[in-house]
């Protein structure tokens, strides 16, 4: 009777405890939820803006006696622009204020305009319609990022500027279409230029290195430790090796890289084949790792099977097992690709933080990857790169759901269950 | 010419390939009986013409460049250099490198235009000479595979013996990767330790390695103490395990005990993604959002927050183990014996008793060692300090401070130009040395406990 009532009277007790810890762990998962749409929402509210670029399309007078024929591909290309656009302007102006507001066009349109000049030079003496990005402060103001209440002496545009902005709105000369410069143009001094080719290009040199280099020494070291290696002090080491590397910290490679590669085999500094070799090193345990429990995977019947009809130890591996373990491989090498695809510190470290304004042509030019570009865009003073950096991470996290999606889709069109 | 030679390489292998696989056919079909099929036939051949021409390959690549350029020192460039030091050297020769390969850059000396046009012609003799190498060598093999195929030649075993060793050959790479850390860290903390004694590095409370590049420069004398920057990793260590080990081990047991099927669906995935995103996410988050938060979460309350707070480097590298520290603790959790829960829960305990009481002590070990991977990679951590954290080494334990951690310092000392004579440098791989037996002594006791506590249960 005693035990009866003390257990009934913790009862309360006890049932408070169990709903305290119940509500301990519910607000934990709640709050690692919150912290993925913080930080997925905090990325796309300030990525998204640069997936539009503020562009300003008005006629060009290609005038002759500015440019000329004979003297391309030189011409005072940026008179030219300067004239066409203050035809839009009421009002006398002096020629600061011409200087001041000329640098609405970006850096980049006296280039376009003289690249379809030179490709065609019977456009000299003619009009034609141009369609270029306005510079960044402009672009600014039009996404409302540049705040028109603030005083004058504060904000990036004065008064006049902002005018000349609308003035030019009003007649229907600005547009916002979608930045496709963000993917095809390479890096640039000018946030309204700069986009991410060359990175793109330099993270696909390294990763298919990396991969070219990892997925043969991977799968060739798995299947020797799962299927042939004797337990002895021997595999017992390149085992416990295997698992230290899996944990090594990502700097510490590029250490190796900068040391090993560059600097005791003279391979050229940031070129995406040295950092691919870096990642290969990082990325080979997670493989072999993959491709152990794959092979695992695969029942004993399948061996037995082979074995009892004559076939010889390889055989049965590269023959059977092999083939159905597969999927498992390259799911778990999707995986470590995806992995390798974000890690920026040894690319760091081998300098593939440069500035680099031409996509690499072989893995041995000078280049980006997509993490260190980010990178570096974060770390640039100007505001434009801020949301250039964020629309970049964006690319970089579509590029990761891609891979980590096929990944699934693989093991689960081509995983059997036994 | 690379692309040349790899070409030749494949040609050369499968025409190896073929030659032999077909002359077993034919012997095949004149009714003798093979020890081994015609398809190891050929494939012997293949490997062995594959394996050395690559072998070649590579090396000829590795050596061929530094050896003409040892070479065109030793002979016609000694005269100009003589007295010039290492870095001097260096420079002439990129100089010299860059005319070879066709780029000019203003109006370089007569001497250097012809040492660069030499340079640019043993190339080229060079690459031909490869490509001679590599057709008379693979000739002389397939000559020799050809020579192996008879009826009683055991090329199956041949080639399985090749196999086998190319994938020891594979797993030893593991093994050199290893020494290959060790030994690069190993040479220039030595030569860093012949500029900086060690016991100044080891105890010294100051780290200021601005050092002057040039001798008539204007900076600080260089001090190379590491204390202060290993305690600035402490401290944001610590604020995240602050973060990370409660949340962590929160979601987990929530997932393992009282989750139902449809939570642990939805939440497995989502942790998941947070351990999939590339830490220099994590870093931009933390400058773009974090940071300003705590700022201005200061201000209004009154305390000076520095710029670059640990707390929001530590914070949000919080967040990144959160999933790091939960899936090791589920693991060790669904570990424990199912008849250790039921026990429990038949003499009367409620779910909550059970875990807090029986499971969770049972799987200390496990949980133990999973927080210890977690410090050891956020020790080991770079991208969210690079970004987030400071580059001063401040001697202090106030997280609401700037601190700055061993990764940082390397990034930084080796961003930009590095000439590895520089004490700057070296400094750099002394840090990594510090950094890298730091957390291989975490992780080996770690793995210990790990896998000491898995046999007890198995």
């Amino acid at each position: 009777m005693d035990t009866i009532n003390l257990v009934k009277r913790s009862l309360p007790r006890r049932n408070r405890n169990q709903i305290i810890l119940k509500g301990l762990g519910a607000s934990a998962i709640i709050f690692a939820f919150l912290m993925l749409i913080i930080l997925i929402s905090s990325l796309a509210t300030s990525g998204y803006k640069a997936l539009t670029q503020t562009h300003i399309e008005f006629s060009v007078y290609v005038d002759p006696a500015k440019i000329k024929p004979e003297r391309l591909p030189r011409g005072n290309f940026k008179g030219v622009l300067q004239d066409s656009i203050f035809v839009h302007h009421e009002g006398e102006l002096s020629k600061s204020e011409r200087k001041q507001l000329a640098k609405i066009l970006s850096n980049g349109a006296q280039f376009e305009l003289r690249d379809r000049v030179v490709s065609d030079s019977s456009l000299v003496g003619q009009s034609i319609t141009l369609k270029v990005p306005t510079s960044d402060p402009y672009d600014q103001l039009n996404k409302n990022l540049i705040d028109r209440q603030t005083e004058e002496e504060f904000r990036r545009l004065k008064d006049n500027e902002i005018a000349w902005f609308d003035s030019l709105d009003g007649k229907g000369l600005i547009s916002k279409p979608l930045n496709w410069g963000l993917i095809f143009n390479t890096d640039s001094r000018f946030p309204e230029l700069a986009g991410l080719r060359g990175a793109l290009i330099g993270s696909f040199w390294a990763l298919l290195v990396c991969f070219l280099i990892s997925f043969p020494l991977g799968i060739g070291a798995a299947i020797y430790l799962e299927e042939f290696a004797t337990k002895n002090k021997f595999s017992n080491f390149i085992e416990v090796n295997i698992n230290n590397l899996a944990a090594v910290p990502s700097v510490v490679f590029g250490l190796l890289a900068l040391a090993v590669f560059i600097g005791w085999l003279g391979l050229p500094r940031s070129a995406p084949l040295v950092g691919g070799m870096a990642l290969a090193l990082m990325t080979m345990p997670t493989i072999i790792i993959a491709t152990r429990a794959a092979l695992k995977a695969v029942p004993p019947s399948i061996r037995e099977a082979a074995l009892g009809v004559g076939a010889s130890r390889q055989q049965v591996v590269f023959g059977h097992v092999l083939p159905l373990a597969m999927p498992g491989i390259l799911t778990g090498t999707i995986i470590g690709l995806a992995q390798a695809l974000g890690e920026t510190a040894p690319l760091l470290l081998i300098g593939m933080n440069a500035f680099i304004t031409s996509a690499p042509g072989t893995p041995l030019d000078t280049s980006t990857a997509l993490p260190t570009q980010i990178f570096i865009w974060a770390d640039s003073p100007e505001r434009g790169f801020v949301s250039r950096a964020s629309a970049a991470i964006l690319v970089l996290l579509a590029l990761l759901i891609t891979m980590n999606a096929l990944a699934i889709y693989l093991r689960n069109k081509f995983e059997r269950t036994w | 010419m690379t692309i040349l030679a790899f070409a030749l390489l494949i040609f050369f292998a499968s025409l190896g390939c073929i030659i032999n696989h077909r002359s077993a056919v034919s012997l095949r079909n004149s009714r003798l009986r093979l020890a081994s099929i015609t398809l190891y036939h050929g494939l012997f051949s293949l490997f062995l013409v594959f394996i050395p021409i690559l072998i070649l390959i590579l090396l000829w690549l590795v050596l061929q460049n530094p050896l003409l350029e040892l070479y065109l020192l030793r002979s016609v460039l000694v005269e100009y250099l003589a007295g010039a030091n290492k870095g001097e050297t260096d420079l002439m020769l990129a100089e010299i490198r860059s005319i070879a390969s066709g780029t000019i850059f203003g109006q370089p000396e007569e001497w250097k235009l012809a040492a660069g046009e030499q340079l640019a012609a043993l190339q080229d003799l060079f690459s031909k000479l490869l490509v001679f190498t590599i057709a008379v060598l693979a000739l002389i093999l397939i000559f020799v595979a050809r020579y192996k195929v008879r009826p009683e030649f055991r090329a199956r075993q041949n080639v399985e013996r090749i196999v086998t060793w190319l994938m020891i050959a594979c797993s030893v790479v593991a093994i050199f990767t290893t020494l290959g850390i060790i030994a690069s860290l190993m040479v220039e903390t030595g030569r860093f330790f012949s500029l900086v004694p060690i016991t100044e590095f080891l105890f010294g409370l100051n780290w200021e390695p601005q050092i002057p590049m040039r001798e008539d420069q204007v900076a600080a004398e260089g001090a190379f103490g590491w204390i202060p920057v290993f305690t600035g990793t402490l401290v944001i260590t610590a604020v995240a395990l602050f973060l990370s080990v409660p949340v962590g081990l929160m979601s987990a047991i929530y997932l393992n005990e009282f989750a139902n099927h449809r939570v642990r669906s939805i939440s497995k995935p989502v942790l998941e993604i947070l351990a999939g995103v590339p830490t220099i996410v994590y870093g931009f988050f933390a400058i773009l959002v974090v940071t300003p938060a705590f700022r201005s979460f200061g201000d209004a309350v009154g305390i000076e927050v520095s710029p670059n707070t640990a707390l929001a480097a530590g914070g949000v590298m919080g967040i990144m183990l959160i999933p790091f520290i939960s899936s090791f603790t589920d693991d060790a959790l669904s570990a424990v014996p199912k008849s250790l829960r039921d026990g429990s829960l038949a003499l009367g305990a409620t779910p909550s008793e059970t875990m807090l009481k029986v499971l969770f002590p049972a799987a200390i070990p496990g949980i133990v060692g999973g927080i210890l991977l977690a410090v050891s990679r956020a020790i080991g951590e770079t991208m969210i300090v690079v970004m987030a954290a400071g580059l001063i080494a401040k001697f202090t334990i106030n997280p609401l401070d700037s601190v700055t951690t061993v990764t940082v310092q390397i990034v930084t000392l080796l961003i930009g130009d590095t000439s590895f004579d520089n004490p700057k440098t070296l400094a750099a791989f002394a840090l990594g040395m510090m950094l890298f037996i730091v957390t291989l002594i975490i992780n080996i006791f770690a793995l210990r406990i790990v896998q000491k506590y898995r046999e007890i249960y198995d």
